[in-house]
């Protein structure tokens, strides 16, 4: 079957079978490696893509329930050079270590501070709970996404002056 | 993992839908949010031929009310369940349920109505649905009909519902006005988690300040979600009290079958449905009478 996505803002169209998980699509058919793999079993979250914006566990998801709309991967994050601020706050507060999990974290943070632009340090833990962390004990991606929220905030009051990466 | 081959379709309407079920039986799935179908693909205990996904359907989602009765669209998802602030003060059972499913990115895709008829003992909806008297509305091609949710479980993974039916609307009774309230417990090893055990309990009390009705529903004791039938005759028309809540608690868990496994002995946790549906019953009394003060 076809399957028509706009995945970073690009249509993309491909054949695929039906049972092509998302995850093998954005994977192998497209090529964008950035969307992990960890437990294929629904559990850990580095499958993590947006789905119109929404985090869902794209090993759980078949590539035909995307057709028309649109995926974001962590690809699609940076614009040209500029980082997206959710991974500057990662990069600032050191909120990875050996990066597995760091697609799908980054991922459900950018969707969060979407809906809460503010988020206490509570709202966070509750939105990355469906994604694993092995190495950095999550205080420092709480950290991150704090980070992030801030920028986004002193963005929003000064336009003109772009984030830059410290 | 990937699942065997089959073939896909994604009807635009309803009708589409019951035509393609109708004449393909149990050959076809039906997918919904797909948080539990497609596991079942992955590890090929599924092997259908034909998934007919009902997710472009318009109309299958939503809450809203009339006449009494709460109508919840099957496809609606956990987290618009968690979202709907209209249902407080009416089914605070529901609002209490829906965030203890599973972790944010599975509520954002999985949906009540394939919860409901997915029928996993441990799977927390239907022992809501038994607690509220819940009414399914099951649509084939020949026509409609309702089941209610009573006698709808009947086994792990086991329904009322036929291979040619569509689950579309969930109703529940909820006069406007009535004094209710709900809680859900549930006692889980980590966030994202099934239940060990969990405990859904639904109280509306009369104007003398009597319960009038009480349902409770248990999760993960038993083949099945179990109705506390005994239990919720046993408060019907009495005046709440600690001592009410202790016997009709016993009575909750002397209706639990729970099996002993890794998450604990069946004493355990027909224990833990004791003490769950005693604070539970102590929290959604307090809901309901605070709902008028
Ligand atoms: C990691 C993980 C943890 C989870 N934890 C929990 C938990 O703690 N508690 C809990 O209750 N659930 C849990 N679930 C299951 C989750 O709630 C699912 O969303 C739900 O069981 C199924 O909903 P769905 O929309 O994804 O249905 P699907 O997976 O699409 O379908 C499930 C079944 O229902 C049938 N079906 C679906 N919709 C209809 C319909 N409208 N009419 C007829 N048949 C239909 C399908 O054919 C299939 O047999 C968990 C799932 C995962 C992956
Ligand atoms: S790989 Fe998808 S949740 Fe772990
Ligand atoms: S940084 Fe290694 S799993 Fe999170």
């Amino acid at each position: 079957m076809n399957v028509t996505v706009e995945v970073n803002g690009v249509e993309k169209s491909v054949d695929c079978e039906p049972r092509t998980l998302l995850v093998d699509f954005i994977r192998t058919k497209l090529g964008l490696t950035g969307t992990h793999i960890g437990c294929d079993t629904s559990n850990c979250g580095a499958c993590t893509v947006l789905l119109d914006g929404t985090p869902v566990k794209s090993c759980t998801q078949l590539a035909a329930m995307a057709g028309g709309r649109k995926v974001t991967t962590v690809e699609g994050l940076a614009q040209g050079a500029a980082l997206d601020p959710v991974q500057e706050g990662f990069h600032v507060e050191h909120g990875l270590q050996c990066g597995f999990c760091t697609p799908g974290m980054m991922l459900v943070g950018k969707a969060l501070l979407e809906d809460n632009p503010n988020p206490t340090d509570d709202e966070i833990r509750w939105a990355i709970s469906g994604n694993i962390c092995r190495c950095t004990g999550y205080m420092n991606i709480v950290k991150a996404i704090q980070h992030a929220a801030a920028t986004k905030a002193a963005v929003k009051e000064q336009p003109a002056e772009p984030a830059g990466v410290s | 993992m990937f699942p065997a081959a089959f073939d896909y379709s994604a009807p635009a309407t309803l009708d589409e839908a019951l035509a393609i079920l109708g004449e393909h039986g149990d050959d076809a799935k039906v997918l919904a949010g797909g948080q539990s179908l497609i596991p079942l693909l992955k590890l090929r205990f599924a092997q259908p031929s034909l998934i007919v996904d009902i997710g472009r359907i318009p109309g299958l989602s939503g809450v809203d009310s009339e006449n009494g009765t709460v109508r919840i669209g099957s496809r609606t998802r956990h987290r618009d369940v968690e979202a709907a602030s209209q249902l407080r003060g009416r089914l605070d059972v529901l609002l209490a349920a829906a965030p203890q499913i599973s972790d944010p990115l599975i509520r954002n895709v999985g949906t009540i109505g394939g919860s409901v008829v997915h029928a996993d003992p441990q799977g927390d909806w239907g022992a809501v649905m038994l607690a509220v008297d819940a009414e399914f509305v099951l649509r084939s091609a020949k026509g409609e009909r309702i089941g209610p949710a009573d006698g709808f479980f009947q086994g792990p993974f086991t329904t009322a519902i036929s291979p040619d039916e569509v689950l579309t609307t969930i109703r529940i009774p909820s006069p406007s006005g009535a004094r209710t309230g709900g809680s859900y417990h549930k006692m889980e090893r980590k966030i994202g988690d099934f239940a060990t055990v969990a405990t859904a309990v639904h109280v509306v009390l009369g104007d003398d300040g009597r319960i009038t009705r009480a349902g409770i529903g248990l999760t993960a004791v038993g083949p099945h979600n179990i109705k506390a039938k005994e239990a919720e005759a046993a408060l019907a028309g009495q005046e709440p009290s600690t001592e009410l809540y202790a016997e009709a608690a016993r009575l909750a868990a002397a209706a639990a079958e729970p099996n002993s496994d890794i998450r604990g002995t069946a004493e355990y946790k027909k224990d833990v449905v004791r003490v769950f549906v005693q604070r539970g019953l102590r929290d959604a009394v307090k809901r309901a009478q605070g709902a008028n003060s």
